[in-house]
């Protein structure tokens, strides 16, 4: 990412009507303050906060509609039904899916990859068989391709990254052959930041006839997502990242694709008929679906999609980018700083490690003066390897955060290096 | 005055930038290797033991300011004392850690710029892994440990 000249405004003033100070209002937590400093909530990439819309959502919910879906006749059964299958609907044109049974409702991103490797991968990936992944992945965009390739007798492949953290094409085209079955690479990735070229990943993929499955969890806070632009197989992300409820995701498949995909967990709603002879299964995106879901969580994940959509995602887009490159600006200025991942695309995570100190010292002080940050290596072992780094601090943005904040964490990491000196 | 003061002490920060007995004993008498898989610290210990009585404590390995000190001054503390003291001396520490000990006669001396630790649950296993690894190491047991 180029360093660009950033004014002093702690807001986006260029017309579009993105006013961080009225955002903030909009999230309780930022508010609070107990009886330390001022709370500068920079580990956005492990978790969002939540806005008042999907706080209330969930409770409403409890307190005005709760029932089991698909079941009874009964008025509340109804309303709870169309309040869960029109948060789908909200999912589906939220990132641009053709059709509302394209997206199913799992527990987050790491139930939607298990899914696809059970399904899709015990049917389609045999001995000799090759799955792509990426250096750069989630442990859980790598363990579930581990275990299965160990069941199928298949190989794991991975493709390398440059010391900006930027995916390698090149690399990737030499892995992709004959005996690849499918390519599992995130779209954002958590511990650097990095945007992957995934329209051109898949293209690629597609050119030999290989499925794609694109780790959304980092990206659908930050970006707008067109899962038909990206022409991506299946595409996978959590509510929580996006400023929804914990424990609800979603998995988008393309229809023909999923309609061939064998059960994955067996039980209620996802069958039409059972007798000890014969089960006949449901429509999706219910076959994919057993057992009573997380309603409430669904109904938060589509009040979050609600918040999104209203200030818009180019507008989050613009500004977090505006944020990064004044993050990236200033810790810069620190000598002791090193930056690991410095894509030239890249989105919302600021990476680093401070020369002779360890991540986990540097989280315990800047904890102490309010600013929460993760340390550590973030689920991503293999990138910590790549970088020769035992662990990282990484400070990652969401859309509530200022430049005032940005500050709080140089100012911390300037008292960091005073105690270490 | 700031905060950090009661975690970050001047002993810890000084065997934290020159730790002390950081070197491998070849043919130690005893050793152990430590992990906390929750940030990658590694500690290995090594023993020399003559007569039931711990003459040398050396240890290698690198992690965090606290895990690093406090590797160091386990090292001081437990050369000279006999096994059985040394495995007491680890139950007293873990005891100030953890904050569990509230006993007032817990005579640990210099390891008492630990004791504020206890205010920091997420960071106890940094500082209790060489001692960990150190009563692993006394134990005979040639097996790592983990913090987990």
């Amino acid at each position: 990412m180029a360093i660009v000249d950033v004014t002093d405004q702690d807001r986006d003033t260029r017309g579009t009507g993105f006013d961080v100070d009225r955002i903030r209002e909009d999230f309780p937590i930022l508010r609070t303050r107990l009886d330390g400093p001022q709370l500068v909530y920079l580990d956005n990439a492990a978790t969002s906060q939540k806005p008042r819309l999907v706080i209330d959502a969930v409770s409403d919910y409890y307190a005005n509609t709760n029932a089991n879906i698909h079941r009874g006749v009964h008025r509340l059964s109804v309303q709870a039904t169309d309040a869960y299958e029109n948060a789908r609907g909200k999912i589906q044109r939220f990132i641009g899916a053709e059709r509302r049974e394209e997206i199913v409702f799992v527990r987050g991103t790491t139930e939607a990859v298990n899914l696809i490797a059970q399904t899709f991968g015990r049917t389609h990936i045999d001995r000799d068989d090759e799955v792509i992944i990426s250096t750069m992945e989630h442990h859980s965009n790598i363990v579930p391709w581990q275990l299965l390739c160990e069941e199928r007798g298949a190989r794991l492949r991975v493709v390398p990254i440059n010391d900006d953290g930027e995916f390698l094409l090149d690399e990737y085209e030499n892995l992709l052959n004959d005996r690849t079955k499918l390519v599992a690479v995130t779209h954002i990735a958590n511990a650097l930041g990095t945007i992957n070229p995934v329209e051109r990943i898949v293209e690629l993929a597609h050119a030999r006839g290989v499925r794609v499955l694109i780790d959304g969890a980092q990206a659908v806070p930050h970006t707008e997502v067109d899962v038909r632009r990206i022409d991506c197989d299946f595409y996978a992300f959590s509510a929580h990242k996006m400023f929804g409820p914990t424990g609800v995701g979603a998995l988008y498949g393309k229809l023909d694709l999923l309609e061939s995909l064998p059960p994955y967990q067996s039980g209620g709603d996802m069958i039409k008929s059972v007798t000890f002879e014969k089960t006949i299964y449901n429509d999706l995106p219910h076959r994919l679906e057993a057992g009573t879901p997380n309603i409430a969580g669904a109904i938060g994940f589509g009040a979050a999609v609600d918040y999104l959509t209203a200030i818009g995602m180019d507008n989050i887009a613009s500004y977090e980018d505006d944020l990064l490159r004044y993050g990236t600006k200033v810790l810069s200025a620190i000598p002791e700083v090193r930056l690991i991942g410095t894509a030239r695309e890249k989105a919302s995570v600021l990476s680093f490690v401070l020369e002779g100190i360890h991540p986990h010292d540097v989280g315990t002080i800047l904890d102490q003066r309010g600013v929460a940050v993760r340390t550590g290596h973030h689920c991503s072992q293999p990138v910590m390897q790549r970088f020769k780094v035992p662990a990282t601090a990484r400070a990652s943005l969401a859309l509530y955060n200022t430049r005032s904040e940005i500050d709080a964490l140089a100012t911390g990491l300037r008292q960091v290096i005073e105690v270490f000196q | 005055m700031s905060d950090h003061d009661d975690l970050y002490q001047e002993i810890i920060l000084d065997h934290n930038k020159s730790p002390r007995n950081r070197r491998r004993i070849e043919d130690a008498d005893h050793s152990a290797e430590g992990y906390n898989p929750l940030c990658g610290d590694h500690v290995s210990v090594f023993l020399n033991v003559q007569d039931g009585v711990v003459t040398e404590a050396t240890f290698e390995g690198s992690g965090c300011a606290i895990s690093t000190a406090s590797a160091s001054l386990m090292t001081e503390a437990v050369k000279g004392k006999t096994l059985a003291e040394a495995k007491a001396l680890f139950e007293k520490f873990h005891g100030l850690v953890t904050g569990e000990d509230e006993r007032s006669e817990r005579s640990l001396g210099k390891l008492e710029v630990f004791s504020g630790v206890c205010q920091y649950p997420a960071r106890v296993k940094c500082a209790t892994l060489a001692w960990h690894t150190v009563r692993a190491a006394l134990d005979k047991d040639d097996e790592a440990v983990s913090t987990e």
